[in-house]
C-alpha cells in the first residue's frame, strides 16, 4: 500500500519513528493529485508551495520532538468556505472568486498550530448550498468510485479528496448534511459535531444557527483524532460552547454490548431504495450479534424537517449573504451607472441560480407579512423536532439511520428537479435543526457505490457515536474498500 | 399661533445616545473620535466573509446603568436581531440590533417646564451598532455624486436607543426633554450627550388632534435635529405647518420629514409606501442577554445619587437657591466636591459661593473640570477656616485661591510664601495707620471737621498700605481711636 492511502494515525507512527518524513508524504499526496486530480477535480486552489514549507517545518519538529501532535506532518485538505489568510477563499462562488482572506478561521488556526499541512482548499456547491457539489460556480467534482456520479454536496470536493487518496484528512461543513451525505456518497467517514462543539469564527455563514465545521476521514479513529484538535470554546464564537473537550480517542472502544440502539421508522420506509435498506438492515444485525439492543422508535416531526429546513436556512441565507454586494470585497460588476444597479449586476453576474433561489426564498419568508406564517412556524416546528429527539433519546443511547436515502447519483440527473435534489437530505436535515452529533460510517457497496450508516447522539455525546461507530467498523470491512481510480 | 389653540400636539422622541466605551460593540477595534478614515477597523467591523461578533460588556453594563437611572425594568432575556437593508454605509448589509425583546422596558423620566414638573414615559431602551461614514465627491447625496468614500471608522460604534412614549406635548417639553436626559446621561457618565457632536441623536414623531379627541392624529416623522434648539425649532415648524394644513381642510400624511437647519423648514424625504421592509429576523450568531439580578444590583450600586434627588437635597437640606443648585449640579465632580467639602465645613451658602464664583470662572477659563486639578476638598476648607479665624482677609483669599489652584501648592505654603497673613498686631497697624495720617493732612482735617465718612477713604489707605494684609476691622478702630485723640 502506498504511504497516502494510509490514515492518519498509521502515517504518524511512521513520522513519530522517522521511517518517513513530512515531506516525502506532501510530495507522495502531491503527485496522487497530479495523476488523479483531472478526473476528480476535487479542488479549487492547490497549496502547493506553502504546503511543501509547512512539510519541511513539520519534519523540524519531528526531528526535534518539539511539540509533535498526531497531526503535525500530515496533509489536511480544507473545504473551501474556510477562511485561511492570504490564499484564495472562494466558497466556489464567482462572486468571491478573487477573495484573499486577512485572517485565518480558528480551524485552521488551529491546523496551524498543531503542525499539519495544508494541501489546498476543496471545491464545494456555492456557500454550501447544495448536495452534489454541482452548484459549484467554479466546476463541478466527480466520485471517485464512480466519475459519472455525483461526490454528494456540499463538502463534495473534501469527501473526493480523502476517498481519492489525494489528502489523508479534510474539514467539510454541514449545515444540512453536507459532510455525512458526500461522506456517504465518497464511502469515507464524516462527523457533524454537535452545535457550538467547534468554532464557526472564519467559517463563511451559509445558516448560521446549523452550521457546523467537522472532520471527513479514511477511518473512525481519525476522525476521533482531528475532532480533538477541532473541538472546543473560541472567545471568537458567542455560540461555541465552553464545554470540556474529553480525548475523543478514549471512546473508541470495541464494545457495544448493552448500548440501546433505536432505529428510526420513518427513515427506512419509503424513498430509500432497496439496497441502501438492506445494507442498513444489515447494519442493524450487526449490533444487535455485538450485543447492542435494538429498539424501533418512531419521530412523527420528521415529516416537516425538509419544508422547515428549507425556511430558516434560506432566510439566515438571505441576510449572510447580503454583503456580497460589490462595496468591500470580492466582484463588482463594472458597467453599473448607480449604486442600484451596481448592487444588481453585481449579484446577478456573481451569484449562481442555487444560491439565487435561496436568497429569495429567504427574503419573501422574512417579509412583513410572511413572517409568522413561515418563519416563525419553521421555528416551532423546529422546537417540535428537537422535542422528538429528546422523547427518542430517553429511550436509547444512539439512533440509526441511512444517511442517505440513495447512492451517488449521475451528474446532471438532479439539476433540473432541485425539490428531488433536497430529499436526498431527508435523513440527515433533523439533525442539524435539533443540534446534535452525527456520523456517517460506509456499511456497504451497490453497484459499486458506497452505502452510508448514519449514528446520531445526544448533544456533546460524540463519544458515545465515535464508540458506536468504531465498534461497527472493527467488526466490518468496508471502510477498508477503495474505490479504483 | 392662533390656529394652535384648537389644536393639543403629541410628540414621542427616539434618541440615539452613543455609549462611553474604549471599544466597538462587536470586536476590539478602539471609538476613538477623529482618526484617520479606516484606521479603527479589523475583519468584525468590515463585515469580511466568516466574521462573528462578540458582545462588549462594557456596552450592557451602560444600558443597564441607564436603564436604572431612567426606572425602566431590565429584561431577564433580550435578543439581538438583525435589521437588513442594503447600503455602503453599513458593511455586512444588516444592522445588529435589538428589536422584540429589547434591554429594558417601562420607565420614566421627569421633566420641569416653566416650574411644572412632568413625567414622561419611557418605552424602551435597546442597543445596536452605529453605520459607517459616507464621504461624496461632487454632490451632497449618493445620488449625482462622481464617487463616495465610505469610512468605517464609525461602524460598529455601541449606540443605545432610548424611545419615549408620546407624552410630550410641545416643542418645548421636547428640548427640556432632551436637556434633562443629556443632563442625566452625563451624570451617570454613560455618553458625553453632546448633539453638536453627533454623539447624541433625536428623531421625533408628532401629531396634532383636536383638544379632547382621544386618538391621535396622523403623525410625521421628524429627522437631523443637531441640537436642542434645534429640536425645539424643528418641532415648532411642524406643528404649525401640520396646524395650518389641518385648518386649510388638508390631511397629514404620514411620511419622514427632514429639518434644514438654515431655512428652518422641514422637508419630505420619504412616504410610508417608500418605507423599508427590514426584515427583521433574531441574530444567529449572538445568544441572548440574560444579566443576572446580582449583576443588576451590583450596577446600581454603582450609579450613586441621582440629580434629581441631589436637587430637592440641595433646596431643601441646604437651603441653597435654584440658581446655585443648577451650577452645582451641572458637573458631577462639582457636586461631589461640594458634598465633600460640606462634610468637613458645615455652610452650604459659603462653600456654594466659593465653587460658583473664584473657582467656577477659574475652570472656565482654563477649560477644565474641577477633577483634573490638584485640589481637593480639604484644601478649601483650610482657606475658609483660615478667613473665619481672620488668618487671611476674604480679599487675600482670592488671590491665595488662583495660586493654590495653579501650583497645586497646600493654602498654608502659599501664605507663608507670599507673606500673605493678615497684620492683626495692634502695634505694627499703628505704625502704618501713623504714616497714613501724616500723608493725608486734608482728609484728616475733613474728618476732625465732622465729616466722619472719610474714614472709609482712610481705612482703604491703610490697606493699601499694608497690602491688602490688615485686617480691616482693627484698623477701622484703631484708626477712630487715633483720629479722635
Ligand atoms: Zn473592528
Amino acid at each position: 500500500m502506498t504511504m497516502q492511502h494510509k490514515t492518519a494515525h498509521e502515517l504518524h507512527s511512521l513520522l513519530s519513528a522517522k521511517k518517513l518524513s513530512s515531506l516525502e508524504l506532501t510530495e507522495a499526496v502531491l503527485s496522487r493529485i497530479d495523476r488523479t486530480e483531472p478526473k476528480v477535480q476535487a479542488y479549487v486552489t492547490l497549496t502547493k508551495e506553502s504546503a511543501i514549507k509547512q512539510a519541511k517545518a513539520a519534519d523540524e519538529r519531528l526531528k526535534n520532538n518539539d511539540n509533535v501532535t498526531p497531526l503535525t506532518g500530515v496533509p489536511v485538505a480544507v473545504k473551501d468556505n474556510m477562511c485561511t489568510q492570504g490564499v484564495l477563499t472562494t466558497c466556489s462562488s464567482k462572486i468571491l472568486a478573487n477573495y484573499l482572506p486577512p485572517y485565518d478561521a480558528t480551524v485552521v488556526e488551529k491546523l496551524r498550530a498543531a503542525g499539519a499541512v495544508i494541501i489546498g482548499k476543496t471545491n464545494l456547491d456555492e456557500f454550501a448550498m447544495g448536495s452534489s457539489t454541482e452548484n459549484s460556480g467554479l466546476h463541478p467534482t466527480c466520485n471517485p468510485w464512480d466519475t459519472k456520479k455525483v461526490p454528494g454536496g456540499s463538502s463534495g470536493g473534501s469527501a473526493a479528496a480523502v476517498a481519492a487518496d489525494e489528502c489523508i484528512l479534510a474539514l467539510g461543513s454541514d449545515t444540512g448534511g453536507s459532510i455525512r451525505q458526500p461522506a456517504a456518497f465518497c464511502g469515507v467517514v464524516g462527523l457533524k459535531p454537535t452545535y457550538g462543539r467547534v468554532s464557526r469564527f472564519g467559517l463563511v455563514a451559509f445558516a448560521s444557527s446549523l452550521d457546523q465545521i467537522g472532520p471527513l476521514t479514511k477511518d473512525v479513529r481519525d476522525a476521533a483524532l482531528l475532532l480533538n484538535y477541532l473541538a472546543g470554546h473560541d472567545p471568537k464564537d458567542s455560540t461555541s460552547v465552553d464545554y470540556p473537550v474529553p480525548d475523543y480517542q478514549q471512546a473508541l472502544i470495541n464494545d457495544v454490548k448493552k448500548m440501546r440502539i433505536g432505529y428510526i421508522k420513518e427513515l427506512l420506509g419509503k424513498g430509500v431504495t432497496r439496497p441502501v435498506r438492506s445494507a442498513v438492515e444489515k447494519a442493524m444485525k450487526k449490533y444487535q450479534e455485538l450485543g447492542a439492543e435494538l429498539i424501533e422508535l418512531s419521530l412523527p416531526s420528521f415529516e416537516y424537517a425538509v419544508a422547515t429546513y428549507y425556511l430558516i436556512a434560506p432566510a439566515e441565507a438571505s441576510s449572510n449573504l447580503a454583503r456580497y454586494d460589490g462595496v468591500k470585497f470580492g466582484r463588482r460588476s463594472n458597467r453599473s451607472p448607480d449604486l442600484l444597479t451596481m448592487y444588481y449586476n453585481t449579484r446577478a453576474e456573481g451569484f449562481g441560480s442555487e444560491v439565487k433561489r435561496r436568497i429569495m426564498l429567504g427574503t419573501y419568508a422574512l417579509s412583513a407579512g410572511y413572517y409568522d406564517a413561515y418563519y416563525l412556524k419553521a421555528l416551532k416546528v423546529r422546537t417540535l423536532i428537537k422535542n422528538d429527539f429528546d422523547r427518542a433519546f430517553s429511550k436509547c443511547d444512539v439512533l440509526l439511520s441511512p444517511t442517505a436515502p440513495t447512492t451517488a447519483f449521475g451528474l446532471g440527473e438532479k439539476t433540473a428537479d432541485p425539490l428531488s435534489m433536497y430529499l436526498s437530505d431527508i435523513a440527515t436535515i433533523p439533525v442539524n435543526l435539533a443540534g446534535l452529533p452525527a456520523i456517517s460510517v460506509p456499511c456497504g457497496l451497490d453497484k459499486g457505490l458506497p452505502i452510508g450508516l448514519q449514528l446520531i447522539g445526544r448533544a456533546f455525546a460524540e463519544e458515545t457515536i465515535l464508540r458506536a461507530a468504531y465498534a461497527y467498523e472493527q467488526n466490518t470491512d468496508w471502510h477498508k474498500q477503495k474505490p479504483k481510480l | 399661533m392662533l390656529a394652535m389653540s384648537k389644536y393639543e400636539t403629541v410628540i414621542g422622541l427616539e434618541i440615539h445616545a452613543q455609549l462611553l466605551t474604549e471599544s466597538k460593540i462587536f470586536c476590539g477595534c478602539s471609538t476613538k473620535f477623529g482618526a484617520k478614515p479606516n484606521t479603527n477597523i479589523c475583519p468584525v467591523c468590515t463585515g469580511q466573509p466568516g466574521v462573528l461578533p462578540v458582545l462588549n460588556k462594557k456596552v450592557v453594563l451602560l444600558a443597564i446603568k441607564t436603564a436604572i437611572t431612567l426606572n425602566c425594568k431590565v429584561e431577564p432575556r433580550s435578543v439581538f436581531a438583525r435589521k437588513n437593508y442594503f447600503y455602503p454605509d453599513l458593511p455586512k448589509d444588516y444592522q445588529i440590533s435589538q428589536y422584540e425583546l429589547p434591554l429594558a422596558t417601562g420607565g420614566y423620566l421627569e421633566i420641569e417646564v416653566e416650574g411644572n414638573k412632568k413625567r414622561i414615559g419611557i418605552t424602551r431602551i435597546h442597543l445596536e451598532e452605529d453605520a459607517g461614514k459616507l464621504v461624496h465627491q461632487g454632490a451632497e447625496r449618493i445620488m449625482g455624486s462622481e464617487a463616495s468614500l465610505v469610512d468605517y471608522n464609525r461602524t460598529g460604534v455601541p449606540l443605545m436607543e432610548i424611545v419615549s412614549e408620546p407624552d410630550i406635548r410641545s416643542p418645548q417639553e421636547a428640548k427640556a426633554f432632551m436637556e434633562t436626559l443629556q443632563h442625566l446621561l452625563q451624570f451617570i457618565k454613560v455618553c458625553d450627550a453632546k448633539m453638536e457632536e453627533g454623539s447624541l441623536r433625536c428623531d421625533a414623531n408628532i401629531s396634532l388632534r383636536p383638544k379632547g379627541q382621544a386618538k391621535f392624529g396622523t403623525k410625521t416623522e421628524v429627522k437631523n435635529m443637531n441640537s436642542f434648539r434645534g429640536v425645539q425649532q424643528a418641532l415648532e415648524t411642524e406643528q404649525k405647518r401640520q396646524a395650518e394644513l389641518l385648518d386649510s381642510g388638508g390631511k397629514v400624511i404620514q411620511e419622514t420629514r427632514y429639518f434644514d437647519d438654515q431655512t428652518k423648514q422641514t422637508k419630505s424625504m420619504r412616504s410610508k409606501e417608500e418605507a423599508h421592509d427590514y426584515r427583521y429576523f433574531p441574530e444567529p450568531d449572538l445568544v441572548p442577554v440574560e444579566p443576572s439580578q446580582e449583576w443588576i444590583e451590583e450596577i446600581r450600586k454603582t450609579i450613586g445619587e441621582l440629580p434629581e434627588h441631589k436637587k430637592n437635597k440641595y433646596e431643601q437640606d441646604y437651603g441653597l437657591p435654584p440658581a446655585d443648585i443648577e451650577v452645582l449640579l451641572s458637573s458631577p465632580a462639582l457636586a461631589a466636591f461640594f458634598e465633600e467639602s460640606l462634610k468637613l465645613y458645615d455652610k452650604p451658602k459659603v462653600l456654594a459661593n466659593w465653587l460658583m464664583g473664584d473657582i467656577s470662572a477659574y475652570l472656565n477659563e482654563h477649560k477644565k473640570g474641577i477633577e483634573e486639578l490638584n485640589f481637593q476638598p480639604a484644601k478649601l476648607v483650610e482657606m475658609l477656616q483660615l478667613i473665619d479665624k481672620g488668618t487671611i482677609s476674604g480679599k487675600i483669599a482670592k488671590t491665595v485661591l488662583v495660586e493654590v489652584l495653579d501650583s497645586g501648592k497646600s493654602v498654608q505654603d502659599v501664605i507663608k510664601e507670599k507673606g500673605l497673613t493678615q497684620v492683626s498686631d495692634a502695634g505694627e497697624l499703628l505704625k502704618i495707620i501713623k504714616e497714613v495720617i501724616k500723608s493725608n493732612p486734608a482728609q484728616v482735617e475733613q474728618y476732625r471737621s465732622g465729616k466722619k465718612a472719610v474714614i472709609g477713604f482712610l481705612v482703604g489707605q491703610v490697606m493699601k498700605a499694608s497690602k491688602g494684609r490688615a485686617n480691616p476691622k482693627l484698623a477701622n478702630e484703631l484708626l477712630a481711636k487715633e483720629l479722635g485723640s
